[in-house]
This record gives C-alpha cells, structure tokens and sequence, in this order.
C-alpha cells in the first residue's frame, strides 16, 4: 500500500504534501509516494516535528494509488478533494464552472 | 440599522488587537494549537478541508450596501471571488489565510461587521425575520431586541466557556419565520393578557445528531427582564450544561435529562436570586433609544398599484412568475419585499460573486434605502422596493441571474458546503443540490407543485437544517461511498416538526429520481389547497416509501 | 516560572495545598478538598490558623454558602480550560453568597481569560509565563469596554451612554 503525508500550512491553511527534501508542496503531484510502512512512518514522525516547530498542523497518512499518467490519487473521496479542490465551481449561477476540481 | 457608538467602536478594535497578538504568538509557536483553536473559533476562524474559513456575523440578518460592497471587497482581495450566505444569516469565505484574518477583520470593523462569536462554546449571532420591519403580521420589529442580546452576549465574562455553542432566534411575528423552536433560546414575541408586548421564551430546540422541538420555559417575559432572564437560563446551562461528551453538551439534552419542569425550577431560582446581585436590567428608555435605530426608512406616501403590476404580468411570462413567487406583501403601501435568489439551476446554493454582491449593493442603494437582509434558506432580501420600481428591479436581478422565481419552491434547495469544503463532512452536498435544481427548471411545474422545501446536510450536524426540510436529505458514508438519507415532513415554523426517516440511503445519483417519485405522489394524492407537507401530515409515509423504493432501484445499506 | 499573583501583584503562596492528601498535617495554612472540609470541619475550625478550600469543577459554592467566613481563600479549579463553570461560580460566591476575601483561579488557566476571570470575582491568579506580572498587566488590560454588569463595579456602556445624556 502506498501512502503520502498530507498535513495543512499554518500560516494560510492551504493543503500540503511532504516532498523530497522533507520540504512541504502545494501539489500533490510533487510529493513523496512512501512505498512501505517503515518509510510512511518515518516521513509521518518528520512531519510531526514540523508540527511542533508550527509549520504545518494536523499531518496524517493517508493512501494513494498512481494512476496510468504516474499521478498519486488518494483513495478516500475526503483527501481527494483536498488534493484536487472541491468537485463543485465555486460560484453562483452567473459563473458557475462545470465543477470538476482541478489544479489551482 | 443600528450604528455604533465609540463603546462599539472601541470594542472591536481591543477584540482585534487581541486576535492579532494571539495570531502572532501562534506563529511563533508560544500558544499550541489546541489552546488557539478556541481562540480562533471564538474570532470565526475554521480550519477546512482546503484552508481556512472565516464565518462573518450578519447581526440579525440586516446588511447594508455598504456593508455589502465590503463583503465583495474581502472576496475578491482576500478569497477567490466569491462568498457564502449560510442559514445562520453568516457570510463565509471559503479560501481564507490565517495570518490574513486581522486584516480582513479590520477591514470588516470599518464597516461595523465582526466575526465575534461566530463560532466557539458561547452565544452566536442572533437571529431573527428576515421580513423584520417591514412584514404585515409584525407586532413589532424583532431587531431591537436582537440588538440588545447581541450587546449583552458579547464578550459575556461569565458565559465564554459554555459547554457548547448556543444560539438564539427571535421572531416578532406569529408566523415564525426565524424557526424559534429549534435554537436553544427561542423568543417569540407576543402580547399578555394585559396587552403588553414580551415573550414567550422556548429552551433546548436544535437540530444536529439528536433533533428536539424546543420547550416554552415561560409563556411572557416583559422586555424589561429579557436580558435577566436569558442570564438565568445561561447561568444553569453553564452550570448543568454536560461537559463529559461533546455530542452530548447542547442545552436541549440537559432540558430533555432534567425534564423542562426541573430546568424551569433551577432557572427561575436563580432570576428570583439575581435580583440581588448586578443584573443586566433593561431600563424602557433604552429599549426605546435602540428602537430608534430601526426606526423606518423615510417611505414615500404612495398608492398601492397592484392592478398595474397585474397587467404588466399579464402581458410578460416571466416577470409574472417572478413576482408571484419572489415578491411578498409589505407593510408599507406601495411598497413592495424582494427576495433575491442565490438559487439559480445547478448553481451552488448560498455562493455569490462579489461582482453580484457589488451589483446588489448598488440596487440597494437605488431602490432599497441601502440596505438589504439575509434569510435562512441562503437567499437575500430588499426589503424595501417601491412597487412601481419591482420591473425594473426584476429586469436587473434577472440579468445577474438572480431572479429565478423559486423562492420556497422545489428548487430553493438549501445546502450545506458539504465535503466538497467542510471538514466535518462525510458527503457532498451541494452536487445534489444541484441536481435537484436542474431537474426541477421548469417554472410552471414548480408553481403547480407549491410550496416544498429541501433541505440537504453532508453530515449530522445537519447545518443544512434537514430535520426541518419537508424534504430532508442526509449525507452519510458508508464504506468509502456515498449515500443518501431522505426525511420527510419537517417543518420550521410555528408548527414545527422533524422529519421521518423514508428509507435507507440511496446513491447520489438516484436522487432526484426519489424526488420526482415523491412528488409524483403527493400530486396524486393532494386534496383542494395542500401543500406537500399538508399532504404528507394526512396520509402519512407509506405511500411515499412505496412510490420511492417500488421505482428506484434499492441500494440498500444496513 | 508559575507564580501567584494577587490583586496585581505578585505574593507567596502561604497555603499548602492537602486536597489529594489522605491525612490532614497537624499544622498550617491549608487548602482543603470540600469533602476534608466536611470530614474534618470542627477540627478544622479548632485549629484556629488560615483555612483555604479548593473546589472541583463539579462542586456548587452552594455547598459552602454558609461557611464562607471560615475561609482566608477559596480555590476554583479549571481542569481544563475550556470547563468555564467557575466563572460562574465566582461570580456567585462573590455576588450572591458576599465572600469577599481570596478568590483564586487554578488549574489550566490561559493568560486570555485572565480578563474575563476577573470580571467574574477572581482576584488571584497562578499565572505561568516567564514574566508573570507583565503577563498579567497586559491580559488585565485587555478591554476597556464592557457591556454586561457584574460584581466587578465597572459602569458599563449602556451606563456610560445613560450617564453622557443626562449630561446632555
């Protein structure tokens, strides 16, 4: 089972991922897909030192699988929402977007 | 509307500046993040799915455009250009930065807005009728009262660590549109046997995971000691108020423990004991100078030009249905409340650009006395058109897709952000929302229907208020996938009641079909004059499983 | 450091906290647990020295209305910070029962509801930080503008504005 730290910035709350470096990404795309349980737990132990030293709060484990274009996707709907954004425009009738989340 | 004074003034700037320090000191990591958190909460700042979020406090639903160009400049300078209108009359903003919100606070106290309060285990925004001055079958505007509990409940020394949130509604009118009986203080204004004006006080309604119709505690409390005796009530919440388990913490569980008569004894021992100890008194000549705040807007002396507005419909479709359904009666002849929809097909309920919300601010200005209203099913009000101006104002709300004329209709769906934004959430909401407002577009069909409400929750904390939709519909997951739950015959108002459990849950996707088969059912069954929930009271649910379950394929969850 | 601070200022605690004890010492000013008051009250009252009793979040101060004159201070707990019943209780002992000597906060108590506490009827304080008395300065001031009355004889704003009238 692969797996990926996902945690939220401080500072503006923008969802994160631990990357290479152990440094933090906006996208899920370039963070770090943690291959066995032994590195999932060590990347997870990294992030909660960075909770304590306030840069980012409440970092959990979550799963991916890597779809055909080598893209982690999370397996639960809650994280992939907050990978991709939400499934809905935001918006209201006069520009609502045909809502499907996508890279900000 | 009420303006502040340099007290008020002052206030929000020390509150602010306080916030500001506690930002700083969280930054720098000398407070954790389970000591801010309450801290935030109480200035309105969530953490979301995606970022921060920052609810606003509409004091009793009452905006003015000036006001409102100030939301739309916090959307477009600090958010992604939009907002949200909940059923709390709040304002939220979706995309916010923490190390941001004291700007953005004190850019909104420049206009006398807060976010005090919002949130945390203390009193929130108050309340009430968004018709609230202007409504016919007013004894008298609500917002004065609401007014003084605003003053009273902020920043309350005694009450900033309640067990839970608390909220209070009032309504001045019989017909209750603030849903009095479901907030854990409901006041409904009324008149004794001696003709005086006061309330009847309701205690622990609410909605969330275990629903309760609220119990009337004293059937008149003179406005004299209505701050007194929402002390009393506070003060053994506070007191009795369960802290061992947060699902288990609102006043409406420890009414239901104690029995209201035990709860009624407690509170009435303790306003008889205040009476020796510093109590907020509420002296007549202050209830009388906040009045003055509300006093009405300088109206013009007009006739009532019904027969013309008839004959315009007549001859356009369009503008007919808009002003049947959009359009309420106003007090003030000649005069005319607009409500203004935030409902469009597929649109999400309650979000509004801030090039709408500028676009209302000026037609407020124009046609409104400058001042608009949130109500509670994330629509706005301008409450104060002149009749012979209503034209003019559909054609310009039509243009900025705001005048679909559903108000109270089928599509007015209210819903929740949901999963899509809310951390809280186990499904989303407003996608279904969204397919029912697209399903149901056509205006005739809506009109033939009448009046049916729905209300979509993405979790049971039930923000969508579905227990009180005539249509209730719950967001549940089970194993990784979502389903939907359908209630039937809730209600708000003065006859309140919670909706019944239709069935198990059903896909997203075959929702809107359980909703034509609902209606396809009453329709068959409604006699002379009943609205769907008169139907539904009658004949009960049966019917209403059969038609769902006989036709939707069952995708049964335990 | 962890100090007390009392009326502003910072003071020695003189009291020895006894409330999770099993025996009572022979000597000393104590702060006792409501059921050590109840078990031990003439013993107490024989002693003839500073009695203090720390209450739970739990305990009324109704339980012990009658007996405020025996105390030289009463100890309201927070155990966690969030649990606001003491401020209910303070207000209380203070406004409805007349205590008019020390009234402590203790337990998890945040420099933010310092304020607050004091509005309620607290008068001392165990202020954690690494300078207690500015600490304490600072949270004191932090609102000049009250709008609820209580014990404290603030005027508040509906009082000022009444005042400013009359003033015409």
């Amino acid at each position: 089972m692969k797996h990926m730290v996902i945690a939220n910035h401080l500072a503006d709350g923008f969802v994160v991922f631990l990357g290479p470096d152990d440094r933090w990404c906006r996208w899920i795309g370039d963070g770090r897909v943690l291959e066995d349980p032994a590195e999932a737990e060590a990347a997870l132990a990294t992030a909660k030192r960075h909770e304590a030293e306030n840069i980012i709060v409440e970092p959990t484990l979550i799963e991916v699988t890597i779809d055909d274009t080598g893209l982690p996707r999370p397996v639960e709907i809650r994280e992939a929402i907050r990978a991709f954004g939400p499934t809905v425009g935001g918006g209201s009738g006069a520009n609502a977007s045909s809502g499907v989340g996508g890279r900000r | 509307m009420y303006r502040y004074d340099e007290f008020d003034h002052r206030l929000v700037a020390e509150r602010i500046a306080q916030f500001r320090r506690q930002v700083k000191r969280r930054l720098a990591g000398e407070i954790t993040e389970d000591q801010f958190k309450p801290l935030r909460l109480k200035n309105g700042v969530y953490l979301q799915l995606h970022a921060y979020m920052l609810r606003v406090n509409v004091p009793y639903g009452t905006l003015s455009s000036r006001q409102m160009r100030k939301f739309a400049h916090v959307a477009r300078t600090y958010d992604r250009g939009f907002g949200h209108f909940t059923t709390r009359q709040n304002i939220q903003y979706h995309w916010i930065r923490l190390e941001q919100v004291p700007d953005i606070l004190e850019e909104l106290a420049s206009v006398e807005i807060t976010t005090i309060q919002s949130s945390g285990n203390c009193v929130r925004n108050i309340t009430s009728d968004q018709y609230a001055g202007v409504a016919r079958d007013e004894l008298a505007d609500p917002r004065v009262y609401c007014e003084l509990l605003r003053q009273y409940s902020v920043l309350h020394p005694e009450f900033s660590y309640l067990p839970r949130k608390f909220k209070i509604a009032v309504t001045g009118s019989p017909n209750d549109r603030a849903a009095v009986a479901v907030h854990d203080i409901g006041l409904r204004m009324h008149r004794n046997a001696a003709g005086e004006i006061g309330f009847e006080v309701l205690v622990g309604g609410g909605l969330g995971r275990t629903p309760y119709i609220a119990h009337t505690i004293r059937d008149w409390v003179s406005p004299e000691d209505l701050l007194a005796y929402v002390e009393s009530i506070l003060r053994i919440y506070n007191i009795y108020g369960r802290r061992d388990n947060i699902h288990k913490a609102r006043i409406k569980i420890i009414v239901n423990q104690l029995g209201i008569d035990r709860y009624r004894e407690l509170v009435e021992e303790d306003f008889a004991a205040s009476k020796g100890m510093p109590r907020p008194e509420l002296p007549r000549e202050e209830i009388d100078r906040i009045a003055t705040y509300f006093a009405p807007p300088p109206y013009e002396r007009l006739e009532d030009i019904q027969d013309e507005l008839d004959a315009l419909a007549a001859s356009d479709a369009r503008f007919a249905a808009w002003l049947r359904h959009n359009v309420a009666p106003h007090k003030q002849q000649g005069y005319a409340i607009v409500n203004v929809m935030l409902k469009a097909p597929g649109a999400v309920p309650g979000d509004i650009t801030a090039e709408q919300m500028d676009a209302l601010a000026d037609m407020a200005d124009e046609h409104s006395f400058g001042e608009l209203r949130v109500n509670h099913r994330q629509n706005l009000v301008l409450p104060y058109v002149r009749q012979r101006d209503l034209y003019t104002v559909w054609k310009k709300l039509d243009a900025l897709v705001l005048a679909t004329p559903n108000l109270g209709l089928l599509s007015d769906v209210i819903s929740c952000p949901g999963l899509d934004y809310c951390a809280l959430a186990n499904a989303r909401s407003i996608p279904v929302a969204r397919d029912i407002s697209a399903r149901f577009v056509d205006v005739d069909r809506l009109a033939a229907i009448g009046p049916l409400t729905i209300n979509v929750s993405g979790c049971m904390n039930a923000c969508g208020h579905h227990h009180v939709g005539n249509i209730g519909i719950l967001g549940v997951d089970k194993r990784g996938k979502e389903f939907f739950q359908l209630t039937l015959g809730g209600s708000s108002d003065q006859n309140a009641s919670l909706g019944d459990r239709l069935g198990p849950g059903l896909a997203q996707e075959d929702v809107p079909d359980a909703i034509e088969a609902i209606v396809d059912c009453y329709l068959d069954l409604r006699e002379e004059g009943e609205r769907f929930l008169d139907t539904y009271r009658r004949v009960g649910i049966e019917p209403f499983k059969e038609a769902v379950y006989g036709t939707v394929e069952e995708r049964a969850i335990a | 450091m962890t100090a007390l601070v009392r009326n502003g200022e910072l003071v020695e605690d003189r009291f020895t906290d006894v409330s999770r004890a099993d025996a009572l010492p022979e000597h000393g000013a104590l702060l006792v647990s409501l059921e050590q008051w109840q078990a031990n009250r003439d013993a107490l009252l024989a002693r003839g020295e500073p009695l203090g009793i720390k209450l739970r979040s739990d305990q009324m101060p109704q339980a012990i209305a009658n007996d405020l004159e025996h105390f030289d201070v009463i100890a309201l707990e927070f155990p966690k910070f969030r649990d606001g019943r003491a401020y209910s209780y303070a207000r209380l002992l203070r406004e409805r029962y007349g205590y008019k000597k020390e009234l402590r906060a203790v337990g998890e108590v945040l420099l933010e509801q310092l304020h607050f506490m004091l509005r309620c009827g607290f008068d001392a304080f165990e202020i954690r930080d690494p300078d207690p008395l500015a600490a304490y300065r600072a949270a004191a001031a932090d609102y000049t503008v009250w709008y609820q009355p209580t014990g404290d004889g603030r005027p508040t704003a509906m009082q000022l504005r009444r005042q400013r009238l009359q003033q015409g």
